[in-house]
């Protein structure tokens, strides 16, 4: 039998998601911040995208002063509290705790930043204020967690930014994509009503930027445009039978599992092309909501699997399976998915070399696809003079965020190629200052 | 297996640990309790006039995670009739006659300390403890420390006593004086048969930031307490150690101050204590902690080969010796095991800001900080921040076959005299420019 079962009501919902790093009580974090040894140079720090004064605002909130720290963390973070939640911690700070160099748990950084930023979100403290005016504007074009950032830094300097979102709400990828056991869509949009309150940005929703026009008219009246526009749809692998029913794109499947989850229909037996971290996330949520059987299949092997060891671990303990060294051929069924035929493969010099005559089936009524996502370069190529790699990715200078356009700036994914909450943050708050440099 | 029974002064007891005068020992209910969980003997809640207390009595320093790591109280003496005291170390006797029963006391005139003598004689007490130490309300009275602070009354109330004390007399200083040993010595001669130290230190706890009030709060006012808890035994180790040493003193010492488990036990004994008497600890964690203290010395009694106490009751003293008799021709270094470094570089922050600038940060990437051994003056600051245990190890650098101390120095004209005396013991020694300071 299953551990979980398909969630019908709210209760069900938040059994199946239960937070991995749920909030401290204030003895807890002030116990785990006792244990801070407050390192020189701290490598947590170094580890982080966004370089947060860890052992600062760890010390702060073992004094008590838990707005200073959560003050800290911002400075640093506009994301504070999501990035507590949803940052791979294991693989940053918390993973450069000196700690684990003397096998002893190291400081549950992750959950100390959450509990503050946590508590001034609730209380509503108000922490910034915005520059007088500079008479400039700027326009962010999707309001992830790059676009929010750069708009929050750049009212810090005094900017009017208008931030255009396509969906109906903020934050990108954080409420789209972050699996819901890591954080909830409540405390995701909490924090962004709490950025807006104190920097004072506006974003209009459903206002997708999509035509020649729309852009000739934001080049006319903004003085500097913000691409923070993320990737695109689910890049199809190109095999028979994907456009069966109940064959998903994972990060399609993911969005209907945070939006409305209880209208999610997981199949019985679910079959999770791919071997990176969103593969993973697919693999845990549909074990969490019901699926009898959850099977992730990759072409390479095991130790090739770009996802997080922590991320494979976590799809495990919810009791996803794994077959590695197999690539699909076709997606099987009729009308309705029945199966995935696949053949194995050997990993030859990082090349994947398919084994012939091993080809077999795996029966399952459904099949996500975790295969990466699609660049937008179909929008880029209506900015003139607007230069991508040949991977898709937006070049921009390194320093400044600037794109080949000089009225364009950009960050995320859209410019890294696909990473976490954090690095979209980090560039964000530096294309804000990149936009400085070159207009103040 | 060691014999753990004591005698001090010709008080028996099954073993050395005692309760002191204190709350833990306040009625007979107590007293029994404690000698059934195995104390060796319990000083009465100090017997006299009876006392009325204030509502809200202690107050506690914790660091970080640790509780009551120092501790304070404004409670005075006994606030029980000496009817219902006597009554119990009586019917306590009837139970335990081979445990001792010490009766603190703090009477005024002589008259006053010649009937409360006979009447706890009477009610079957081992001894008699006199209450010269109380820092706090009694003394406002003319008790207490007062009389701990002026040697010739507490000489005169000791011989009071005598006059007709039988059982034996422990007169209890307080440490709230500049040299222990002139009340120690006051005490001998007034025919005291032992002494015991330290009762508490005046103090205060801290101050409320929000009522402007000290802590302990009594209806908005507070006043000084004595202080005692774990971090007062270096300064009971040195007031024993100086009693122990002092040939005008030459009576038994029973140990008290921040002594919490065998360990601290053990150091007092070293030290000169012939027994100990425990207070905060129970008050913190019950009578039940002597489960671990008497197994733990008796442990370290046969790991050591001490068949009785008197086996190593103040073997530590000849090793401890003024400051000029110190071997200034030691030298010893710091060493960082690179295997057991975990990279926090508490070291080099604490060296380079708090010491000599004697660690140098690697500059091949790793994060083993490096002694500059020409600056090292072998302080231990880097070897007791060090959160690793035996990571940081101070090496013996000198021969061994010079030894010349402060008084050798002199004797022989080798010490500075002047102010620009080139024979400075930091002369040579390397001191970075001050504006280096500012080079980032």
């Amino acid at each position: 039998m299953p551990e979980f079962k398909q969630p019908t009501t709210e209760q069900d919902l938040e059994l199946a998601f239960e937070q991995l790093k749920p909030y401290m009580n204030p003895t807890m974090a002030y116990y785990e911040s006792s244990r801070c040894l407050f390192c020189y140079d701290a490598p947590c720090v170094t580890a982080c995208p966004t370089g947060i004064d860890i052992p600062l605002f760890i010390r702060q909130i073992n004094t008590g002063n838990v707005d200073g720290a959560a003050k800290t963390i911002y400075d640093s973070n506009y994301f504070g509290n999501i990035c507590g939640k949803v940052c791979p911690t294991e693989v940053l700070c918390e993973g450069a705790c000196v700690y684990n160099h003397q096998d002893v748990k190291p400081i549950e950084i992750g959950r100390l930043q959450s509990y503050a930023t946590s508590q001034v979100i609730e209380k509503e403290k108000r922490l910034y204020h915005p520059a007088p005016p500079n008479g400039k504007k700027v326009a962010v074009i999707g309001a992830g967690p790059a676009g929010i950032s750069c708009a929050c830094e750049l009212r810090l300097m005094g900017y009017e930014v208008t931030i255009f979102e396509a969906k109906k709400h903020p934050s990108g990828l954080a409420i789209y994509g972050c699996a819901p056991y890591k954080v909830t869509n409540e405390d995701v949009l909490d924090e962004i009503v709490w950025l807006q309150e104190q920097f004072g940005f506006e974003i209009l929703y459903n206002h997708p930027i999509h035509s020649a026009e729309q852009i000739k008219s934001l080049e006319a009246y903004f003085d500097a445009i913000f691409l923070g526009i993320g990737l695109g749809a689910t890049r199809p692998m190109s095999i028979p039978g994907e456009n069966l029913e109940n064959c998903y794109g994972a990060t399609e499947y993911i969005e209907q599992v945070k939006i409305s989850p209880l209208k999610v229909r997981v199949g019985k037996k679910v079959v999770v092309i791919g071997g990176g971290n969103t593969a993973m996330d697919a693999a845990s949520e549909s074990a969490r909501l019901g699926a009898e059987e959850v099977t992730l299949a990759y072409r390479r092997s095991k130790e090739e699997m770009g996802a997080y060891e922590f991320e494979y671990e976590l799809a495990k303990g919810v009791g996803v399976k794994g077959i590695f060294n197999a690539v699909p051929t076709a997606i099987l069924g009729n009308g309705q998915v029945e199966g995935v035929r696949f053949i194995k493969t050997n990993s030859e010099n990082g090349r994947v070399i398919t084994v012939p005559g091993s080809e077999f089936e795996l029966p399952c009524d459904a099949v996500i696809l975790a295969t990466g996502q699609e660049k937008k370069t179909g929008f880029l190529s209506l900015i003139e003079g607007l230069e991508w790699n040949k991977d898709g990715s937006i070049k921009v200078n390194v320093e400044t965020f600037q794109t080949t356009n000089p009225k364009y700036f950009a960050g995320g994914d859209a410019v890294n190629g696909g990473a976490e909450v954090v690095n979209a943050a980090a560039e964000g708050k530096m294309a804000a200052r990149g936009i400085n440099s070159i207009m103040a | 297996m060691p014999n753990i029974s004591s005698n001090l002064a010709g008080i028996r007891s099954p073993n050395p640990f005692w309760l002191a005068s204190a709350p833990p020992t306040n009625s007979g209910y107590q007293v029994m309790k404690a000698f059934d969980a195995g104390w060796g003997g319990a000083v009465w809640k100090t017997l006299g006039v009876p006392i009325i207390n204030t509502s809200s009595r202690y107050g506690a320093i914790n660091y970080r995670s640790s509780r009551m790591v120092g501790f304070n109280n404004i409670e005075l003496i006994t606030d029980r009739t000496l009817a219902d005291n006597l009554r119990e170390i009586e019917e306590v006797k009837k139970y335990f006659p081979e445990h001792a029963v010490i009766a603190s006391l703090m009477v005024e005139s002589r008259a006053e300390w010649h009937q409360i003598v006979k009447d706890v004689e009477n009610a079957g007490a081992d001894g008699v403890e006199l209450n010269f130490g109380c820092p706090h309300g009694m003394c406002e009275r003319g008790m207490g420390s007062a009389v701990g602070q002026e040697p010739s009354v507490l000489e005169t109330i000791t011989r009071w006593v005598k006059e007709v004390a039988k059982v034996p007399v422990i007169v209890k200083l307080t440490p709230n004086i500049t040299d222990i040993t002139e009340p120690a010595a006051a005490a001998a001669r007034g025919g005291a048969d032992a002494i015991s130290l330290i009762n508490t230190i005046q103090s205060l706890m801290g101050v409320d930031l929000d009522t402007f009030v000290p802590t302990p709060m009594v209806d908005g006012k507070s006043t000084n307490g004595g202080y005692c808890g774990p971090a007062v035994k270096p300064i009971a180790l040195n007031m024993v150690k100086n009693c122990a040493q002092d040939p005008d003193v030459r009576i038994p010492i029973s140990g008290i101050g921040g002594i919490e488990n065998w360990r601290d036990a053990v150091e007092h004994m070293l030290l000169g204590a012939s027994n100990v008497q425990v207070c905060t600890a129970v008050m913190h964690y019950g009578f039940g902690i002597i489960r671990e203290m008497i197994p733990g010395l008796e442990n370290f009694m046969r790991e050591k080969g001490f068949e009785k106490l008197d086996d190593f009751i103040g073997k530590a003293l000849p090793n401890v010796k003024t400051w000029e008799n110190l071997n200034l021709k030691y030298k010893v270094i710091a060493d960082i095991s690179a295997e057991k470094c975990i990279g926090c570089q508490l070291c080099y922050t604490a060296c380079e800001d708090g010491a000599h600038q004697a660690i140098a940060l690697p500059k091949n990437g790793n994060r083993v900080p490096e002694i500059i051994e020409g600056n090292c003056v072998g302080c231990n600051l880097c070897s007791l921040v060090c959160p690793v245990e035996e990571c940081i190890t101070m090496v013996r650098k000198d021969d061994g076959k010079k030894h010349e101390s402060w008084k050798d120095y002199m004797a022989a004209d080798k010490a500075p005299t002047t102010f620009n005396d080139d024979r400075a013991g930091g002369k040579g020694h390397w001191v970075p420019e001050p504006a280096a300071a500012l080079k980032r």
